[in-house]
């Protein structure tokens, strides 16, 4: 159902600020496409004409953090890169998702071994896991569509009442 | 507010920061700057992070820093058997997933001894080709996308997707693949494949003149590509860069012709090669690769027997699953080899093939128990990325994103 | 005379001595070499003008663990004129494993050579930039050593702080 067809009828529509702030959020995420390794050859498959992201309104790929609300980390993080996902993150503005793609950022996936951080929610909230290795680009389809659902549900004033500390901490 | 009123308060800072404002203009231009670019940068491919020492905007100099996709390949191959490796090799090179495969088991049969049918190779010279398609797709693709051509990105992957649903079909995944087997390949492709690959052949040459006409005919490509970053034919033997990065220099060195593997020794192609060794001679030999590849392509589909796909070693190669859930022996076998692995004799052995980003080699150090000794990867994105210091010493910030393009690394392979 | 006896006896009437030596399994040539002689090897085999073996496509190590020579490095070179690789290595017995560097003959073992350091601390003597190639500055431990265990060693690599 589009916006259209509510306007066609009387001219005017009754709702909560709740609800449209969440359906206009919702209905452009923008991404940071932090991709790693793999993974993000996935995500561009995602973005390509077949799979064809834009019809989720998400095809604006930032690879700026100021400029984007939903960090999808696709590929294997290393301790070296954990710094940096960690840094990444905190330089996004508020509110902000995280997808981790793959079993990599997941759980560690394959690699158990002595480089590699197994999973990244040991440093980062995580929103959405996607299974796969790689996950086919449905599957992050899927994911986009869960963090939809979940910021549909989200209030307006959810992210106002934060501490000036916690603000200044998280745009440090 | 505070740390404002800090300051003026603190003699010593308060001097400091008058000094600062006493900087004239000239001073600014005449004092080199450091920048750091990535490991988070669109063109960097990945995880590369490069240092970069800048007079105005030339680069005086600028040091690569890798290890950020650094995953331990090599530890972990120690404490596996040969054949669990396998699905890790997916991941060296993850654009052209197959040719790693390819490579890997080759090396591994080339230390224990075994042969693989003649249909299995002739499967295995398709695949890798129509991975370094698809690989090349990539390259091109982004390349393009790094220095404005956004759409190429669109219609390389396009191509691209076309590939991988014919893996899909072959292989069961779209490019983590794990399709070889030590002996042989996981399973034989059936016509269907076949005709999708035909369909594929005949779809991409067109597409590649398309392609051809959309970059060629646009001079701020040609402009930003013509004459930057030349690699000099001794510079680029002397660094170890390996692959279309060295045939784009002007040397013929192509490890199938050199030291043919498979089956290329029976099949006609040529070596492409450029002389120019700059970013644009690095685009048109990934293209002339390709159009190598379907000539390839095209002879394998013709040439390939019929047959068993997979040896019949018991002791050493895996048999199919349906044997091994209906027969006591197959079973016995299997048992062993996955528990025990397939104990090469005592040695070291190197083989490399060529990939699409250069010559992928194996060393492999056998101690005649069922895991590695030791296993060396020699990654060609690796030794070609050594080039980087060279190349963009005395070129512009912007044409450092072209080179690294054209070079075209892939960091999981480079970090292994 | 065909490729493999030409090396090798050119190796031998020059090197004659320090070659400790000289295996050919699954038709690999591998020559063994004492650790004082790797250069002056590496250079002649690079600048003599029947074998021009100028590329240098690997420099690695293995850990014997247990052996007296713990260590031995293994360089895997590339003659353009005979069409052939060939590999090299070299015991090292002493503790801490240090070697000469190999980065002046062949340019391309710079970063191959910080790579083994990384990997399995042996010193590149004269090395002109032997830093970590791929583990963070300030890791304490050498990764591919036998003794290091695959999941590591907790807490040697830190992670960044959870605000939460
Ligand atoms: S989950 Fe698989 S495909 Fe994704 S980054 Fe990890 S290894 Fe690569």
């Amino acid at each position: 159902m589009g916006l259209e067809a509510v306007l066609q009828k009387d001219g005017f529509l009754t709702t909560t600020i709740d609800a449209i702030v969440a359906w206009s959020r919702k209905s452009s995420v923008w991404p940071m496409p932090m991709g790693i390794s793999c993974c993000a050859i996935e995500m561009i498959a995602a973005a390509d004409p077949k799979y064809d992201i834009a019809r989720f309104g998400s095809e604006v790929m930032r690879f700026s953090p100021r400029q984007s609300d939903l960090m999808i980390v696709a590929g294997t993080v290393t301790y070296k890169m954990a710094q940096v996902v960690r840094r990444i993150y905190d330089q996004m503005p508020e509110p902000k998702w995280v997808i981790a793609m793959g079993a990599c950022t997941s759980s560690g996936g394959m690699y158990r071994s002595y480089s590699v951080v197994q999973g990244i929610d040991q440093f980062l909230p995580v929103d959405v896991y996607t299974a796969g290795c790689p996950p086919r680009p449905e599957n992050l389809l899927n994911a986009l569509m869960t963090i939809q659902d979940k910021i549909g549900k989200t209030k307006a004033r959810d992210f106002q009442n934060r501490s000036l500390a916690e603000l200044e901490h998280s745009q440090n | 507010m505070d740390r404002i009123q800090q300051i003026y308060n603190d003699e010593k800072l308060l001097k400091k920061l008058q000094e600062d404002q006493n900087l004239t203009i000239e001073d600014v231009l005449e004092n080199e700057m450091v920048i750091n670019m990535g490991p988070q940068h669109p063109a960097t491919h990945g995880v590369l992070r490069l240092v970069l020492r800048l007079d105005g905007e030339t680069v005086v100099g600028i040091v690569p820093e890798l290890g950020y996709l650094h995953r331990g390949y090599e530890k972990m191959a120690e404490n596996m058997s040969h054949i669990e490796f396998i699905p890790h090799t997916d991941r060296l090179d993850y654009t052209g997933t197959m040719c790693n495969n390819v490579g890997y088991v080759l090396a591994v049969e080339k230390l224990a001894g075994i042969e693989a049918p003649k249909r299995a190779q002739y499967i295995r010279m398709i695949v890798s080709e129509l991975s370094r398609i698809a690989a090349h797709m990539v390259a091109i693709g982004t390349f393009a996308m790094d220095v404005g051509a956004v759409t190429m990105v669109m219609w390389t992957f396009r191509e691209r997707e076309k590939v991988n649903s014919i893996f899909d079909r072959i292989a069961g995944a779209r490019f983590t693949t794990s399709y070889t087997r030590i002996g042989g390949v996981a399973s034989d492709i059936d016509d269907q494949a076949f005709a999708e690959i035909k369909q594929f052949l005949a779809e991409l040459e067109p597409a590649l003149v398309e392609m051809d006409k959309l970059l060629l005919s646009n001079r701020i490509f040609i402009q930003r590509l013509e004459g930057i970053g030349i690699l000099p034919k001794e510079d680029a033997i002397a660094l170890g860069v390996t692959g279309p990065n060295l045939r784009a220099s002007g040397v013929e060195y192509d490890v199938r012709r050199a030291k043919p593997y498979l089956f290329y020794n029976e099949i006609d192609f040529k070596i492409p090669t450029f002389s120019q060794g700059d970013c644009l001679a690095r685009y048109f030999q990934r293209g002339d690769e390709v159009r190598e590849s379907i000539k390839i392509l095209y002879q394998c589909l013709d040439k390939i027997p019929q047959g068993e796909v997979i040896a019949n070693n018991p002791k050493k190669v895996l048999s199919h699953k349906t044997e091994i859930y209906s027969k006591m022996e197959e079973l016995i076998h299997d048992f062993m080899i996955i528990n025990f692995g397939i104990n090469p004799p005592i040695g070291d052995t190197y083989l490399s093939v060529e990939n699409p980003k250069g010559e992928l080699g194996f060393y492999i150090v056998s101690n005649g128990s069922g895991q590695p000794w030791k296993l060396k990867i020699h990654s060609p994105s690796f030794c070609n990325l050594q080039a980087v210091s060279q190349l963009c010493k005395g070129a512009m910030v912007s044409d450092v994103v072209a080179i690294i393009g054209s070079l075209d690394p892939v960091m999981g392979e480079a970090d292994k | 005379m065909n490729t493999k006896e030409l090396i090798v006896e050119k190796i031998k009437e020059k090197f004659g001595e320090s070659v400790e030596e000289v295996s050919d399994f699954r038709d690999d040539l591998c020559i063994t070499i004492k650790k004082d002689q790797i250069v002056n090897l590496g250079k002649y085999l690079k600048e003599d003008p029947d074998l021009q073996f100028i590329m240098c496509k690997d420099v690695t190590a293995i850990d014997w663990a247990t052996r007296k020579k713990r260590f031995t490095t293994v360089y895997h070179i590339y003659s353009f004129k005979l069409n052939y690789a060939l590999r090299l290595k070299s015991n090292i017995d002493d503790n801490p494993p240090t070697i000469e560097t190999v980065s002046f003959v062949w340019q391309s073992a710079n970063w191959y050579e910080r790579e083994t350091w990384d990997m399995y601390g042996i010193k590149f003597i004269n090395h002109p930039d032997l830093r970590r190639m791929y583990m963070p500055e300030g890791f304490e431990y050498h990764p591919l050593r036998k003794d290091f265990p695959v999941l590591g060693i907790p807490g040697s690599l830190p992670l960044p702080f959870k605000a939460e």
